[in-house]
């Protein structure tokens, strides 16, 4: 849709009504068929085929968080990209990785970030990393019918909480169910892989570094037992997106920084297969 | 039955110009300027919270003088409109030239209709390039014409008196420290001549910036870094043309004793800018 009428070219009168700070609000009642959860897809039997993003991971330690997602996305047993970015920044001071169907799930991601930048024009503040946790959550219930046909979308948000100055994660059910986690929380087809590697590997007074070497042992280790899951794959030099959120905002690690993380445990796990161990006791 | 007074269409039209250009001129002036890394816009201020400058879009801003709820309501139109045109289609997609459009013929709309009263404001809506060659900024008048400045805008009630003042004084590559100096010292300046002291906390600051690395390049300069960059400016001036030192004579002196210094100040200050711009050309 054209943003302006085409008999004058004056902005329409619902652009000048004071109202709400919500862009899916303005987008609703503008231009509805915009809207990603809007659309009537025909009943239709069995899931429809389309790239799926497998899995995601993220860690807290004391002054931020770290979110990092593999770089596979697949459509049944097919490799449908080796490459695809699934982490994303959501504004300054959080961020959003998505699993599941990844073509609604990047217009999802591309939505909320403009509902974010929205408010906070609108209004002249950010929304609170609460506010925002609920925000995506509204988004995914919204994709609720097409879920129910196998375009399921299913986010982590990870965000630095200015007010209460330490990282948090959210994650999602298909309905929208929102929960905090506490520690470490992974989503998509690897993810029982991935938490379980972290369990064993998370303490709480990790730094920033071994956080990060944290979510891309679990990405491995998922890469590992999850077919859908791509590891680092360095003949392509395609490695994992590994993101940090402190105080001091959002930082994407640059793709010879995630290299070094990967290379240098892919070096131990020739020797260790299995990685890391925890103590038994 | 009373018939209705015959006026002609110049002299309504003259009637509601003159209504809005002496809405206008009740609030106080603003300027906005090119300097070597963006576009910097600087006004007086006394509140926090409601502002007059703001961003659009990512390397879109906005600043407008007159009456607050007319313009607040016109920024958010263009918020939405930017936002909507950025969804749609791609964010390189949104202009300040589109956005000053749809402006122009929302004024324009409004002030030639005889059923709305005008609006009582003037904006400038600024886009910067990724060169300086590349800025662009757009002033609006209340009568929804459209004019493409170059250098330096004033907008408001004394806005020619001020503008005559920065084209004298303004040139190209200017740090952010030195246009900022001369904005203030422009907006200093009483109608009458004289000059009276805007403390920093009653100044409103906002810059685009185009080395900023994130997406969006609209920052507001606030507490600490606009007092380093009023001061910075006091003590780094003096080795080029020292208008310093006419800012320290202002506190103590006399309004009549600061007119000499000042008036052969601006002599030196004309000569300088038309030397520069000699080189320039």
């Amino acid at each position: 849709m054209e943003a302006n009428t085409r008999s004058t070219g004056r902005l329409p009168a619902a652009f000048l009504t004071p109202g709400s700070s919500s862009f899916m609000d303005f987008l609703s009642d503008q231009a509805p068929g915009m809207l990603p959860g809007n659309r009537q897809t025909p009943p239709m039997k069995g899931a429809i085929e389309a790239p799926h993003g497998t899995t995601i991971v993220a860690a807290t330690f004391p002054g931020g968080v770290v979110l990092a997602g593999d770089r596979r996305a697949t459509m049944g047993n097919m490799i449908a990209q080796r490459d695809i970015e699934k982490v994303f920044p959501a504004d300054e001071y959080s961020a959003v990785g998505i699993a599941g169907t990844a073509g609604l799930a990047v217009e999802m991601v591309k939505l909320f970030q403009l509902e974010l930048e929205h408010f906070e024009k609108v209004e002249g503040a950010q929304l609170s990393l609460e506010g925002k946790a609920n925000r995506l959550s509204t988004m995914i219930r919204s994709n609720l019918a097409m879920a129910m046909q196998g375009l399921a979308v299913v986010p982590l948000f990870a965000g630095f909480d200015v007010d209460r100055g330490r990282g948090r994660i959210f994650s999602y059910d298909v309905t929208g169910g929102r929960s905090e986690e506490h520690g470490y929380a992974s989503t998509g087809s690897g993810s029982i892989f991935a938490r379980g590697s972290m369990k064993k590997l998370y303490r709480e007074d990790l730094t920033e570094e071994q956080a990060l070497t944290l979510v891309v042992q679990a990405l491995y280790d998922a890469a590992d037992d999850d077919s859908a899951t791509g590891g680092p794959d360095v003949a392509r030099r395609i490695y994992p997106i590994v993101t940090v959120i402190t105080d001091e905002g959002f930082r994407r690690l640059t793709e010879a920084d995630s290299a070094e993380i990967a290379r240098a445990i892919l070096e131990r796990r020739l020797e260790q297969p299995d990685g890391p161990r925890a103590a038994l006791l | 039955m009373s018939t209705p007074f015959y006026v002609s269409p110049q002299q309504a039209m003259a009637d509601r110009a003159e209504y809005a250009r002496k809405g206008i001129a009740r609030g106080r002036s603003l300027v906005v300027l090119q300097y070597a890394d963006g576009i910097v816009f600087v006004g007086e201020n006394p509140s926090r919270a409601l502002h007059k400058f703001s961003e659009i879009y990512d390397r879109i801003g906005f600043a407008a003088a007159g009456k607050y709820n007319e313009y607040e309501n016109l920024r958010i139109g263009g918020v939405r409109y930017a936002d909507l045109r950025g969804y749609t289609y791609d964010r390189d997609d949104v202009t300040a030239r589109g956005l000053a459009n749809v402006y122009a013929q929302t004024l324009g709309t409004i002030f030639s209709s005889a059923a709305e009263k005008p609006y009582e404001v003037e904006l400038v809506v600024a886009e910067v390039g990724s060169e300086p060659e590349g800025d662009q900024i757009y002033r609006l008048p209340h009568d929804g014409s459209i004019v493409d400045e170059h250098g330096s805008v004033a907008v408001g009630g004394n806005a020619e008196q001020i503008s005559t003042f920065l084209d004298q004084r303004h040139r190209d590559g200017m740090s952010l420290a030195e246009a900022l100096k001369l904005a203030v010292q422009a907006l200093s300046r009483d109608p009458n001549g004289s000059e009276r002291e805007i403390p920093a906390e009653r100044l409103e600051v906002a810059v685009l910036d185009r080395t900023r690395p994130q997406q969006r390049k609209f920052k507001r300069i606030v507490g600490r870094q606009l007092a380093r960059l009023l001061e910075a400016d006091a003590s780094a001036s003096t080795p080029t043309d020292a208008p310093s030192d006419t800012e320290d004579g202002d506190g103590a002196d006399t309004p009549t004793a600061t007119a000499d210094p000042k008036s052969a100040k601006g002599a030196k200050g004309a000569t300088d800018t038309t030397d520069s711009g000699g080189d320039v050309e």
